[in-house]
């Protein structure tokens, strides 16, 4: 199966005032084509950072990440906007809705950004499949938390990316309403083949992806096949 | 993938349209007032140009009307050979006229008044016609040889048509009243109002004497003549001989003048609640992006550009800018319309109301780009926001780049610039006027900034818990004391110097006679009138307070050059005044309480004739370009006087009393043909009446004025010119308030986080309470202060400046303004937080998150 993402000795620092703080420290590893992917790790250990790298949200200080064949580094924020909105899906923990904008318009706007003229009725399809099909007009503040993630969910997928990036996808959300979210984050991953990376502190969660990446302190502790699927 | 591939990608300008139609909706709320301040702002620019602009079409386009002629030449002497050749070769005048101020008696009630006569003949105005009631009295009173007379005066006589006019020696029917005459405006004319008589009664009158205050004027309908010949031409050979021409597009386009200038000092005015309303969009656009930099983040998330984000929003205010252009605009075109009812008598003519598309483009530009301007700096901001700031990680994203805000700052400044240059045509002022603006927002934004740096470091720590978090709020992270303080600051300095102006204006204009001084005055006692006329002061038991004597006399050669030969010069630099006009010149051996010595020495007496030391006024020595040592020879009734300049006075115009440019020493004028000016104290309006009778009834020919008259007229032109101030100064308080409460509502969220934390953990109603009060208190206060004792400063400046006039300043700007924006302040403050003291901690914060 082919590789969608290669990280290559990946450093990031931050700076604090005169002190730097290094995040992410020789970080290596691949995805592959349509796998189920989960970082792990305490707090602090630099797993959201990653995401972010992995997504082109950032530049690496060092080290290389190729993301769907594109060399992140190389490209300018303007190309990497472009590159997230043809290839990526996002699910953040605090659902990062647009809260001037509908449910409908929310799941329309990575496909408005294409310029796709179905973005209406993909996204209604989309928000029908999330089983929000009547809530269609509700702005965010009319929705409830898990209503709003299933929403964010909708709008993923909406642009039929090759990777999706999860971000704690449950933890701002009740034990009950999270499994549902993660069942349906899961069956949509399955129903489009995407490639799917959740960053959780969640272990449950990350024992359902087909592999799990460990960082402790900004190092890769463990990468592993998860053998108990 | 390569890269080329990746710029390709770009959803089009419908896109971006959509995107910010569709945020702006769910965010018209938070927008509604910013849009206010543009609203208010532009519609007093509008209304105010609208108006200016309507009046000068209408004075164009009435001018044949206004002039009642195509031309007319007029002389104050009666004309020479040469000027009636000149009227031959004309074509001959199509009607005569003959003014003159005068006295007037009504038989019928015995009443008086000082009134200008007009012997017109028949067929004047030769365009337009003379208003009357009844209507057929403008057309009857020649051939009836009646009078028609001003509608005021036969108001405030009780007089009907059909009574009696007495003018000079003889007596004549009234025919009506009169309304409107073309060329006079109302307010003008109401210290002499105007009495129309058939020209063939002139003469009859006896009233046309040496000395007498004459106008000859012709009128001419030529609708084929070429103006520009006859104003450039025919004009300068009639200026040698004492005589003018006016066309009627050279005078309408003076009077339009004198409209424009008083149109652009209100223009500045509206112009300043403009630029008022866009300190509140500059702060609330602050807030209104700081709200919406999450939502560029996930947009740019979702793969937006930065030009997208950056454009979705710039479409978004500039749409704003429009619609409050667009709403703006159609408010002042509909304010425009009452202004001819305050101003009626003040205008020349009957304005009808036009749209302009000029102006209309204006408004909506004006909107548009007030709004972009300000808001540029804030909207930059979203060009620096990371994608990754949707993951919650703390980036140490740019800021925006000083150079970028000072490039804002300069095209702010040039705008302002720009558009005063287009209101006042001239450089000087327009820089003036953003320098007042610079200097007035940089000491307001000092102050705030002393303020905040001066409670940190002096914390009234002793203070109590409410007072010590009043305070306290004035300086945590993201206050709004500055916006606060220049909004407020502000507002109050142009209020408060609009006041101060207005003190300076009536103060300049007060000529209420004190309690002794003179308030009548009588002009033209010939000399062998003078002993009777004082007694007949003195047996009605009044002082006789001035008995002056006056002689006239037109300048004849200055430092030897004749008068014609400086006309003639091109390059002349002496005024026109000088070389045409007839002064009315007195003589005594002292100097009065209105002047001051300021070059020379004062000859009190001379008995050598050969050259006089005369005394003259300062701007009779500028005009005229002479000094101390400098020759003058006057023509005093066709006798050559040769005269030095001995002395140069300054002379206080604005003091009621006569006062002259040109005094002689005595022993040289006592036996030239010569009138007196009597002036006494009457101390009440029956007396004064009784007065006037008895002088107009035994001496036709004197000229009565009474003051108090006088001071009616002008009060009554104050009064009007007061609502226009008062109505600008509407404006900028309304817009003040909208300001003030965009800047409270924007900080609202934040005080109210901070209140339901406190609620939480235990305070209670009163204490929050307290404690926003005393905020908003402390900052009603300063701000308030500052921006008084700020426009104290620049009304002393105007005063002095301008006005050339003393400033006393009036306590309503401390004792009103100053407690009533304070407490506006407060009470806006409060009525906005009134949500977090009554609800729950929880719902308050779910509710405002929305």
């Amino acid at each position: 199966m082919a590789k969608i993402l290669n990280v290559h000795n990946l450093e990031k620092t931050y700076s604090s005032g005169d002190r730097k703080l290094t995040v992410l420290h020789d970080i290596s590893f691949d995805i592959e084509e349509r796998e189920t992917f989960a970082i792990v790790g305490p707090s602090g250990s630099g797993k959201t950072t990653l995401l972010g790298l992995c997504a082109g949200l950032d530049q690496p200080d060092s080290g290389n990440i190729t993301l769907c064949g594109a060399d992140i580094g190389s490209l300018t924020e303007d190309e990497r906007a472009v590159l997230r909105n043809r290839n990526i899906g996002f699910v953040f923990q605090d659902f990062q809705l647009l809260p001037t904008l509908t449910a409908l318009e929310n799941v329309a706007v990575p496909l408005e950004l294409q310029g796709s003229k179905d973005a209406s009725k993909i996204g209604r399809e989309l928000l029908e499949k999330v089983g929000l099909g009547d809530r269609i007009n509700h702005y965010p503040s009319q929705l409830s938390g898990g209503e709003q993630q299933r929403v964010a969910v909708a709008r993923a997928f909406s642009n039929s990316p090759s990777i999706l990036f999860a971000d704690e996808p449950t933890g701002n959300l009740d034990a009950e309403t999270g499994e549902k979210v993660i069942e349906l984050l899961f069956n949509l991953n399955k129903e489009s083949g995407t490639t799917l990376v959740i960053v959780t502190h969640d272990l449950e969660l990350a024992q359902k992806t087909g592999r799990i990446l460990k960082l402790k302190g900004g190092k890769i502790v463990d990468n592993t096949v998860n053998t108990s699927l | 993938m390569n890269s080329e591939k990746l710029r390709s990608s770009k959803p089009g300008y419908n896109w971006l349209f959509k995107m910010a139609w569709r945020d702006g909706k769910a965010s018209a709320r938070k927008l509604t007032l910013f849009m206010a301040s543009i609203i208010l702002g532009i519609a007093a620019v509008v209304s105010i140009q609208s108006f200016g602009e309507n009046l000068k079409d209408n004075i164009a386009l009435q001018s044949k009307a206004l002039m009642g002629a195509d031309f007319k030449i007029d002389s104050s002497t009666e004309p020479n050979e040469r000027v009636l050749e000149i009227i031959d070769s004309l074509g001959g005048a199509d009607a005569r006229e003959i003014a003159f101020p005068s006295m007037a008696a009504f038989p019928g009630n015995g009443a008086t008044k000082f009134v200008q006569i007009r012997g017109i003949e028949d067929g004047f105005p030769l365009y337009g016609a003379l208003e009357t009631e009844p209507v057929e009295a403008a057309n009857k009173y020649q051939s009836q040889g009646a009078a028609l007379v001003d509608a005021t005066v036969m108001l405030q006589l009780n007089l009907r048509p059909g009574d009696s006019i007495k003018i000079g020696d003889i007596t004549l029917p009234i025919a009506g009243s009169l309304i409107a005459v073309p060329g006079s405006t109302a307010i003008f004319s109401s210290v002499a109002p105007p009495v129309i008589i058939p020209y063939r009664y002139i003469e009859e009158t006896n009233l046309v004497q040496a000395g007498s205050r004459i106008r000859y004027e012709f009128y001419f309908r030529v609708p084929q003549a070429n103006l520009e010949v006859l104003d450039n031409e025919v004009e300068r050979e009639l200026e040698r001989h004492e005589a003018d021409l006016d066309t009627h597009t050279s005078t309408s386009e003076r009077m339009g003048k004198r409209y424009e200038n008083f149109g652009k000092f209100l223009n500045l005015v509206a112009f300043i609640a403009l630029l008022l309303g866009c300190v509140g969009i500059a702060s609330a656009i602050n807030i209104y992006i700081k709200d919406k930099l999450r939502a560029v983040a996930v947009l740019k998330c979702l793969g937006a550009t930065r030009r997208q984000t950056f454009k979705i929003y710039l479409i978004q205010i500039a749409a704003i800018g429009l619609l409050g252009g667009l709403i703006g605009t159609i408010l002042g075109l509909i304010l425009q319309q009452l202004f001819p009812l305050f101003l009626g008598d003040l205008l020349p003519v009957d304005v009808e109301m036009s749209f302009s598309p000029r102006i209309i483009f204006m408004g909506l530009l004006l909107g548009i780009t007030m709004s972009v301007l300000f808001a540029l700096y804030p909207l930059m901001g979203t060009l620096y926001v990371s994608p990754l700031q949707t993951l919650r990680v703390d980036t140490e994203g740019k800021t925006n780049s000083g150079r970028a805000g000072l490039l804002v700052l300069a095209g702010i400044f040039l705008f302002i610039l720009l558009f005063s240059y287009w209101l006042l045509e001239d450089w000087r002022y327009s820089f003036a006027f953003v320098a007042g603006i610079i200097i007035t927002f940089s000491v307001l934004a000092g102050i705030a900034k002393l303020f905040m740096q001066a409670i940190k470091r002096f914390f009234p720590s002793s203070w109590g818990f409410p007072a010590r978090q009043s305070i306290l709020n004035l300086f945590r992270p993201q206050n709004q004391t500055l916006t606060l303080i220049l909004a407020i600051g502000v507002g109050s300095f142009l209020i408060s110097t609009l006041y101060f102006t207005k003190d300076v204006l009536l103060d300049q204009a007060n000529f209420e006679t004190e309690t002794g001084s003179p308030n009548i005055i009588m002009l033209d006692i010939q000399s062998a009138q003078q002993q009777e006329v004082l007694n007949t002061i003195r047996q009605n038991e009044f002082p006789v307070m001035d008995d002056i004597p006056i002689v006239t006399m037109r300048v004849h050669s200055i430092k030897g050059r004749s008068v014609n030969q400086i006309k003639e010069d091109t390059v002349r630099q002496v005024n026109r005044w000088i070389l045409n006009h007839e002064f009315r010149v007195t003589y005594r051996d002292s100097i009065v309480a209105s002047e001051s010595l300021e070059q020379g020495e004062w000859i009190p007496e001379v008995s050598n004739l050969n050259l006089v030391p005369i005394s003259i006024s300062d701007n009779f020595a500028e005009d005229a370009r002479v000094t101390v040592g400098d020759e003058l020879t006057f023509n005093v009734q066709g006798v050559l006087l040769k005269t030095i300049v001995g002395s140069i006075r300054t002379v206080d115009w604005s003091r009621m009393q006569m006062n002259f440019s040109i005094v002689f020493p005595k022993g040289v004028l006592e036996d030239a043909p010569q009138f007196r000016v009597v002036t006494t104290n009457v101390s009440d309006e029956g007396s004064s009446a009784r007065l006037q009778q008895q002088i107009v009834r035994d001496f036709p020919n004197i000229t009565i004025i009474d003051m108090r008259q006088v001071l009616t007229v002008i009060q009554g032109l104050l009064d009007k010119i007061s609502w226009l101030i008062n109505f600008m100064a509407f404006f900028s308080i309304l817009t003040g308030i909208i300001v003030l409460l965009g800047a409270v509502r924007t900080s609202k969220f934040q005080r109210i986080k901070e209140s339901v934390l406190l609620r939480t953990i235990g305070a209670r109603s009163s204490q929050i309470l307290k404690i926003l009060a005393l905020e908003y208190m402390f900052l009603g206060i300063l701000g308030a202060l500052s921006g008084i004792l700020l426009s104290l400063v620049s009304s002393q400046l105007l005063a002095w400046q301008v006005f050339e006039s003393p400033f006393v300043p009036s306590l309503f700007p401390f004792l009103v303004l100053f407690p009533g924006i304070t407490l506006l302040v407060m009470f806006i403050g409060l009525i906005n937080s009134i949500s977090v003291i009554k609800s729950p901690p929880l719902e308050v914060l779910r509710k405002e998150s929305r």
